[in-house]
């Protein structure tokens, strides 16, 4: 797994954003940016390269599920590996989320593996 | 009150605590709880509607929030702040997602409200609709919870 890309961590819980960088460092990535809602993230996109976007799904202002499809979209970020971190566990969500062009899908509460885990799968 | 309704919000905070701050909690038995005042020093309240319209509130013991939040980031906070206040949302939003989750799979689905937090000794907790409030506790090593359900009749 490549731990050098720039990664992007949507939240608008800052504990979320604490919890999934902690996870991120001990994994070797060193190269973290966070915002706090979609439209922050969006921004964030335009102006910098990212590599890599962990979203959580229910955020004020633009929701990860509108993000991811905004990204997907785009003609710059149409292929970033795109992981969505949330709560929202039920199934009607997740084909939404796969319908969306999500490269994988972590249900909170999660283990530091089980990020690890998804990260492989969607880095290869 | 439909008590299928009740265990899933159980399973989910024992699931939450463990998973995310590595802590095994103890419910108590489930009762019916006849005042508004919170039973702890800080709440996490979310609405949920659906098939039925309710709302599900996590009140900490000041004692008990800071071990689960020390251990969630792995390092020692002393003091209620604005991190703390921040780390009850999110716990709040969890319980409620695993809780949907299992209550979708027995035909019940909700969808949840962005939680708000309130803190404060004998603060109140205001759910949105007239049913009954059944209080579920639960203990820990480091002190105590509460979870409250609350659905319309």
């Amino acid at each position: 797994m490549d731990t050098s890309i720039k990664v992007l961590v949507v939240d608008d819980f800052a504990t979320m954003r604490r919890i999934l960088k902690n996870i991120l460092k001990q994994l070797g990535f060193k190269n973290l940016v966070e915002a706090d809602d979609g439209t922050t993230a969006w921004d964030i996109l335009e102006e910098q390269k990212i590599d890599l976007v962990l979203a959580d799904w229910n955020m004020p202002k633009m929701t990860g599920l509108e993000l991811l499809k905004k990204v997907r979209a785009s003609e710059n970020y149409a292929k970033v590996p795109f992981l969505m971190v949330t709560a929202e566990a039920q199934k009607q969500n997740v084909i939404e989320a796969v319908q969306a062009g999500v490269s994988n899908y972590v249900v909170k509460p999660f283990t530091a593996e089980a990020i690890s885990e998804k990260l492989e799968k969607i880095l290869k | 009150m439909d008590v299928t309704l009740i265990n899933p919000f159980i399973n989910a905070t024992i699931n939450v605590l463990e998973t995310m701050a590595f802590m095994t909690v103890t419910p108590g038995k489930p009762f019916v709880k006849t005042d508004m005042v919170a039973i702890g020093d800080i709440t996490g309240l979310m609405g949920l509607t659906g098939v039925a319209n309710g709302t599900v509130a996590v009140t900490f013991q000041s004692d008990c929030i800071l071990s689960v939040v020390s251990n969630m980031f792995g390092e020692e906070m002393r003091e209620i702040n604005a991190e703390i206040i921040d780390a009850v949302g999110e716990l709040t939003n969890m319980i409620s997602g695993q809780a949907r989750r299992e209550l979708e799979e027995i035909g019940r689905s909700f969808k949840a409200a962005i939680p708000s937090v309130v803190a404060g000794p004998k603060h109140s907790i205001t759910h949105y609709t007239n049913g009954p409030r059944i209080a579920i506790p639960f203990e820990t090593d480091n002190g105590a919870f509460t979870i409250e359900v609350c659905f319309e009749k």
